[in-house]
């Protein structure tokens, strides 16, 4: 049986060889370098020989318990209350740090919840990770489809003949061709928490009524400060996808549509969205790798701080695998961030497959 | 005709040039310092004098940009292509030694007698590394400052103890002139938090790892010390005393010569700009707060690397860069503080009565190096993190829990690094 692609196809194979060998080389066998590292104690620099430990990287990483946590309670049985008349709970180290409980040993607060009288608390192995994590999938869940929306309107707002209108791709396209380390060096001092850009800007819109605030040393504002400034870098190049998308819709479709007497409206939801289909599912599984990918700004304006706000699953990976010098705790994270996305993306396959 | 004949002799110059280069074995050295240009070009007197004094050696110099070279030397290590001399931070050197990357110096010890402590680098009960230089660290204040907030002139003798330096930041705080009354130095992320931020920590009797074992931080890092250490620390930020982690790059460079800052802990690399433009800047030592008043040691140091063919080559061009003239040269071009006494006595800075002599002395009194392990870089981070978070308000206790176990983890990781 030969295919398409075995017969006297040589030539084809051949311009595809060095593609593939690149591939190959720097993208599959690192990933399989990766899966094995995460199994062994592989150091970045060690005299020690390299050791299989199965699965603990894993455990350390992903271990989580609850506990729960009595009030304190006076000789006679009452509830003590402080001055603010709130009971009192004994600190969670008395348990994760006492030898009765030696399965607790090393773990950390993550979050609590009052549960009646008592208060159940969420102990993790690796908090750092764990708030890493859940701070990338918020990212993914605001940025994608909010950078994607912001996108197809400027797409549509230049999507058409006006004069001059090359000046406005420019201006949005502009963002996306400077480093993005330059860009968040520069949003660094915008964000300013004394006289940046933005609080300056802020305060004489209204008068002064606007106080400072410190978007990145604040751990209520820093990751949105983030979101919001990677939307804004990287919204220019997804609008020129939709551009290239609406660009292929025919215009006969359009005509036929206004002689049909079709509002505006009625004319995106049933020509334009119809044919950007599969330009929506480029842009999308795009923006979702591009958005589990989060490093460079992190790296450049907070570092993960403040109180690890900030955290994201690959900044994590590069700070312990060359920073902590721990390659197996590195690959770990790389290879459960690998099993995210691919199921995500195996997820938006499936939403969006042909029906 | 007679051209030809020139030609003829210059290609004769040229064999006989050649001739003499091959005879010099080469070593190749790689420093941390490109882009630094008073610096390079002392560094590279230093290499053409060598190779001019001697015809053995021929020692080439490839410099690297700081950020940078740490990450160089460890790919360079793996790939197995080290240089024969390389130059390494001082606490990092352990982990270096201990990795296989270094050899002991093979130098006579009687030549380093007189040097700084914090400028040898010994592990394993072995000289790996000299440095030339030291740092120093200590609080900046203007004498117009002291005197208007009526404040005791600390010495080395007598330092502030921990309630004269609060009261002192309580005073600068009242008198409603300063943004802020001290400047630690937040906005210097990286090795500067536990280069000058442990010394406050030892003063108040922690440290980051247990010294007589190196195998745990427990008790050391989180007890009562640490705790109260970190509460001292959180204050400072939680009660408006010092800026804290969002603190911009420019203000901690302008801040305190801005008149914004009352007091600024700063090293003496920011010293001879900051006398530039402040007349009565005075260096106060590092405050007491019960366990004696600490300063960290160690700067850039010169090691031969393990997989050197020529170690006596390597050893005999650190020997030579070791003179008191390039000691001082150094001294005057950067502003580092010289390794020895004599060397410091012909810098126009350091010299007796020199503007930045307290450094000098600073150094011989209070300098204490960072724990001496392998372990140290990781330790390192674990704990800039641990004095941002507590900066940011996290809780004390638990977040030196938190350093504490990482600490440990990494060293039964690594098998107790070899202690």
């Amino acid at each position: 049986m030969s295919s398409r692609l075995t017969r006297s196809n040589r030539a084809g194979w051949g311009f595809a060889l060095p593609g593939f060998v690149l591939i190959a080389g720097f993208i599959i066998l690192p990933f399989f370098f990766a899966f094995w590292l995460s199994m062994t104690n592989q150091r970045l620099i060690s005299p020690n020989p390299t050791q299989f430990v199965g699965l603990e990287n894993y455990r350390n990483l992903l271990g989580l318990a609850v506990i729960t946590l009595e009030p304190e309670r006076g000789a006679d049985g009452a509830i003590l209350v402080d001055a603010r008349g709130e009971a009192q709970y004994p600190r969670v180290r008395t348990i994760t740090r006492s030898d009765a409980f030696p399965q607790y040993r090393g773990m950390r607060e993550w979050f609590r919840w009052q549960s009646g009288e008592n208060v159940k608390v969420v102990i993790a192995s690796d908090v750092v990770f764990m708030k890493a994590l859940v701070n990338t999938l918020t990212f993914v869940l605001v940025v994608a489809p909010t950078q994607a929306g912001l996108a197809l309107v400027l797409a549509l707002l230049i999507n058409q003949k006006l004069r001059g209108i090359n000046i406005f791709r420019m201006i949005y396209f502009m963002p996306v061709v400077v480093s993005i380390v330059v860009v968040s060096l520069l949003w660094r001092f915008i964000y300013d928490g004394n006289d940046g850009l933005l609080n300056n800007l802020l305060a004489s819109l209204t008068f002064g009524w606007f106080t400072p605030v410190d978007w990145l040393g604040n751990p209520d504002t820093a990751l949105g400060s983030i979101m919001a400034m990677s939307i804004w870098q990287a919204v220019g190049f997804h609008m020129v996808i939709w551009l290239a998308g609406l660009q292929t819709i025919s215009p006969t479709l359009y005509e036929a549509a206004e002689i049909e007497g079709a509002s505006r409206l009625q004319t995106f939801r049933y020509v334009t969205w119809p044919g950007l289909r599969n330009t929506a599912i480029l842009i999308l599984i795009v923006i979702t790798m591009q958005c589990f990918a989060l490093f460079a700004q992190i790296d450049v304006m907070t570092k993960g701080g403040p109180l690890d706000s900030t955290q994201t699953l690959v900044f994590q990976s590069v700070e312990r695998g060359y920073g902590k010098q721990d390659i197996s705790g590195g690959s770990t994270i790389s290879v459960i961030l690998f099993l995210i996305v691919l199921t995500v993306s195996l997820i938006q396959r499936w939403l969006t497959r042909e029906r | 005709m007679r051209r030809k004949a020139t030609l003829a002799t210059l290609a004769g110059a040229l064999t006989l040039v050649a001739g003499t280069a091959a005879a010099q074995t080469e070593l190749t050295m790689w420093y941390h310092g490109a882009g630094n240009e008073v610096e390079s070009r002392i560094i590279n007197q230093i290499v053409d004098d060598f190779n001019a004094s001697q015809s053995d050696w021929k020692v080439v110099i490839e410099s690297f940009p700081q950020l940078s070279y740490n990450d160089s030397v460890v790919a360079a290590a793996l790939a197995g292509n080290l240089p024969d001399i390389l130059d390494v931070d001082g606490p990092v050197m352990p982990n270096w030694a201990w990795s296989g990357y270094l050899q002991p110096l093979p130098i006579d010890e009687s030549v380093i007698a007189d040097f700084l402590p914090g400028t040898k680098g010994y592990w394993d009960g072995e000289l790996y590394s000299v440095g030339l230089w030291d740092a120093a660290v200590a609080l900046y204040a203007r004498r117009s400052t002291l005197e208007e907030l009526g404040l005791r002139t600390p010495t080395l003798e007598e330092p502030w103890t921990g309630e004269e330096f609060m009261a002192a930041l309580d005073a600068a705080k009242a008198s409603g002139k300063y943004e802020y009354a001290f400047d630690p130095g937040m906005a210097w992320t990286g090795e500067w938090y536990p280069y000058a931020f442990s010394p406050f920590l030892q003063s108040f009797g922690g440290d980051i790892v247990d010294r007589s074992t190196y195998q745990t931080a427990d008790g050391v890092l989180n007890g009562d010390a640490a705790i109260a250490f970190g509460e001292w620390w959180q204050s400072l930020f939680a009660e408006g005393y010092a800026p804290g982690t969002s603190q911009d790059p420019a203000d901690r460079d302008a801040g305190f010569i801005d008149g914004r800052y009352a007091f600024q802990w700063n090293g003496n690399w920011a010293a001879v700009a900051t006398l530039e433009k402040v007349d009565d800047l005075v260096f106060l030592p590092a405050p007491d707060f019960g366990n004696g008043p600490k300063i960290g040691a160690a700067s850039w140091q010169f090691g031969v690397s393990a997989t050197s063919e020529h170690p006596e080559g390597a050893a005999a061009f650190i020997e030579f860069a070791l003179q008191d003239k390039y000691l001082a040269a150094f001294s005057d071009g950067i502003g580092l503080i010289p390794a020895t006494p004599s060397a410091a006595a012909m810098t126009k800075n350091y010299k007796e009565g020199g503007p930045l002599a307290v450094f000098f002395d600073l150094s011989k009194e209070q300098a204490l190096v960072r724990p001496v392990t392998p372990g140290y870089v990781v330790a390192a981070k674990v704990f800039e993190k641990a004095l941002a978070d507590i900066a940011n308000g996290a809780d004390v206790a638990d977040t030196l829990d938190a350093a504490v176990d990482e600490i440990d983890a990494d060293i039964q990781r690594n098998n107790g690094y070899g202690h």
